[in-house]
């Protein structure tokens, strides 16, 4: 541990770390850091420490600002960052949330097992790339229009349900069924709408990806049983957010906070962290249009997942429900939302910001689908391509530590120009194939970027949100066939 | 690659300034990329930023200009004006499909920007992109200005 981030941090035990209050003036609470020894000498870490300070200075702060496993130098907020602030007299910021509103992961299940798709993978991967849409300029199969845009910001995945990409079970293991209440399209400009309007059921790309993996470890056989999950299994996991909309919204949204903020009297060390207080119609304006890119975000994992279906179905030649492709569940990792938690004993809104940070609800808490309720809320962590995601279910100490919150990925530890120094030279593909690892990307430059060698190792991030009783390891899966922009 | 002599009807600049493609780098960022772009004036590290933005979207080695586009941008103070110069376009590239190469700016103040921006639409075959882009951050956005010349800091979530 460097001397500078020793003395700053506090051990508390071997997961957790406190920034005291008093580390830099303005803080309005302490920073809370959840992370093992290791995980705190990566690099990055000094800067993202800053951003916790920084947000940890948020007007209406409650308990601390925290930072998960993964975290790691982002842009106001750390990424893997978590903060609440009192609706009462508390502020909210697009910081909090990040450009890619409602970025999240979905996963499906099948009844295939690696057997039998290892013959066809090629195949798959292929025809999965050609069904979804991928990569930048890449546009929609579907054309949306004014009338149409306005109901999936209003309605989210369910539009996409009533329009015929997938069941209204999917929606029932969708995190707020797919659909934010509070969505207000009013507050959305013209440019989010002219953004988005051909991207819909599209991937994207940076780090934006779609999965074929094996289950190759199962740690807790009751909750994997309730999620239809079994070694050896088949399953698909999809990684992307609400695309340019959701950028648009951000942009168009920190624009007006930083003049408003003034008016506020609200200062803050990085701009990046504008905010206004969550009741203002500033902070209502935003909410608003969050939540319509936040439904965005849901309809486009909707439609995408059909896609994926409509791929096997061609490639296997049986309908999906045959196949088994049922969704397992789907979590946002950047987005704010209004909740209720024990803050000094009593029961208070918040409003929870969570950026780079998926919720984590544990067992018996209502929100979660009944059919889960005896196990908790399913988190999903995807790491990076070479290695291996998690399933975990929701804690036993998240509500108490961390606002119901956990880790969400396996985080960057090399910029993208230190990766790609790192690896030039290497055939990433080829190394990948010759692990077993079939990539199709758009973009064969991004693939150095985006290598194993760019992240941290999720294994050692889910472990220590386990130890620290915020999440619950069930599954881990490793990825056979991925699909990049 | 240089610009081949031709001047240019704008505001009176030299030759010279016009004929030196301003300069930019890419900085260490765990999670993102980090730009300085670097210019004898403001003008040109507002120039530098643009190009670095369509730079780490595109191999600007492929894209040719063929077509000029006006864009007028007002903000704040300078820091903000060179997040929305630069969010603008890559508002005009996601909407409209075009990639830009050449920035001439030709009036700047710290809340006004006017340039005029070449490049050509969008080609499978020829262009080879890069990274998506989400935006332009306000995150540690600096302008240095002094006798020697002009450097601009921002940060892209990619």
């Amino acid at each position: 541990m460097s001397v500078k981030r020793g003395m700053a941090l506090e051990r508390i035990d071997d997961y957790r770390w406190r920034l005291p209050q008093s580390w830099r003036p303005g803080m309005r609470a302490p920073g809370l850091v959840f992370a093992d020894a290791a995980l705190l000498e990566q690099e990055g870490g000094e800067e993202a420490l800053e951003q916790v300070a920084n947000v940890a200075c948020l007007p209406g702060i409650v308990g601390a600002s925290m930072a998960m496993p993964d975290f790691h130098w982002g842009y106001g907020f750390p990424v893997g960052g978590v903060a609440a602030t009192t609706v009462e007299d508390g502020v909210v910021s697009p910081g909090g949330v990040g450009f890619d509103i409602n970025c999240g992961v979905r996963l499906l299940r099948t009844s295939l097992t690696m057997e039998e798709v290892q013959p066809r993978l090629e195949e798959l991967v292929n025809t999965l790339f050609a069904h979804v849409p991928v990569g930048v300029g890449a546009s929609s199969h579907l054309r949306l229009t004014p009338a149409d845009m306005e109901a999936v910001l209003v309605r989210g995945a369910r539009w996409a349900v009533e329009h015929g990409y997938g069941t209204e079970e999917d929606l029932e293991t969708t995190e707020d069924q797919g659909c934010i209440a509070g969505a207000d399209p009013g507050s959305v400009g013209p440019r989010p709408r002219q953004r988005g309007a051909s991207q819909l059921g599209t991937l994207g790309a940076g780090n934006h990806f779609l999965e074929v993996q094996v289950v190759d470890q199962v740690y807790d056989q009751e909750a994997a049983k309730s999620m239809g999950i079994t070694e050896g299994q088949v399953t698909v996991l999809i990684h992307c957010g609400s695309r340019g909309f959701g950028h648009q919204v951000c942009e168009d949204s920190l624009k007006r906070m930083g003049p408003a903020a003034e008016r506020y009297h609200i200062r803050l060390p990085d701009r990046q962290l504008a905010s206004v207080p969550v009741r203002s119609p500033e902070g209502q304006a935003y909410l608003g249009a969050m939540r319509c890119a936040a439904n965005f975000a849901w309809a486009n994992r909707q439609v995408i997942a059909h896609h994926v279906r409509e791929a096997f179905q061609r490639v296997f030649d049986q309908d999906w429900r045959q196949l088994g492709l049922e969704q397992v569940y789907d979590v946002s990792h950047n987005i704010a939302k209004l909740e209720t938690h024990v803050v000094d004993g009593q029961p208070r809104e918040v409003c929870v910001h969570r950026k780079g940070a998926t919720r984590s609800l544990p067992p018996g808490h209502p929100e979660v689908p009944e059919r889960y309720r005896a196990v908790g809320q399913p988190v999903l962590i995807p790491g990076d391509m070479g290695r291996y995601s998690f399933v975990a279910v929701g804690g036993p100490l998240a509500m108490e530590r961390s606002f119901g919150s956990t880790c969400h990925g396996a985080g960057r530890q090399r910029s993208r120009g230190a990766a790609k120094r790192l690896l030039r030279g290497h055939d990433v593909r080829e190394e990948l194939r010759a692990e077993g690892v079939l990539v199709r990307s758009r973009s064969a430059g991004l693939l150095a970027e985006e290598a194993p060698a760019a992240y941290k190792d999720v294994a050692q991030v889910v472990e220590v949100a386990h130890q620290a009783g915020l999440s619950t390891k069930v599954a881990r899966m490793r990825p056979r066939g991925v699909v990049k922009g | 690659m240089g610009v081949q002599g031709k001047p240019c009807q704008y505001n009176g600049k030299g030759d010279a300034a016009y004929l030196m493609p301003p300069t930019y780098r890419y900085l260490r960022h765990t999670g993102e990329v980090a730009v300085r772009a670097s210019g004898a004036d403001l003008a040109e590290a507002m120039a530098g930023a643009a190009q670095a933005l369509f730079g780490v979207m595109v191999d600007l080695r492929g894209v040719r200009v063929r077509r000029w586009m006006e864009v007028t941008v007002r903000s704040t103070d300078l820091e903000a004006l060179l997040v929305e110069w630069l969010n603008e376009l890559l508002f005009r590239w996601e909407t409209g499909g075009v990639l830009l190469r050449r920035f001439v700016v030709e009036e700047v103040s710290p809340t006004r920007l006017r340039a005029r921006c070449g490049g050509e639409p969008y080609s499978e075959g020829r262009h080879h992109l890069k990274l998506d882009v989400k935006a332009a951050t306000y995150h540690r956005t600096r302008v240095l200005q002094s006798e020697h010349g002009c450097t601009a800091y921002v940060i892209l979530d990619v």
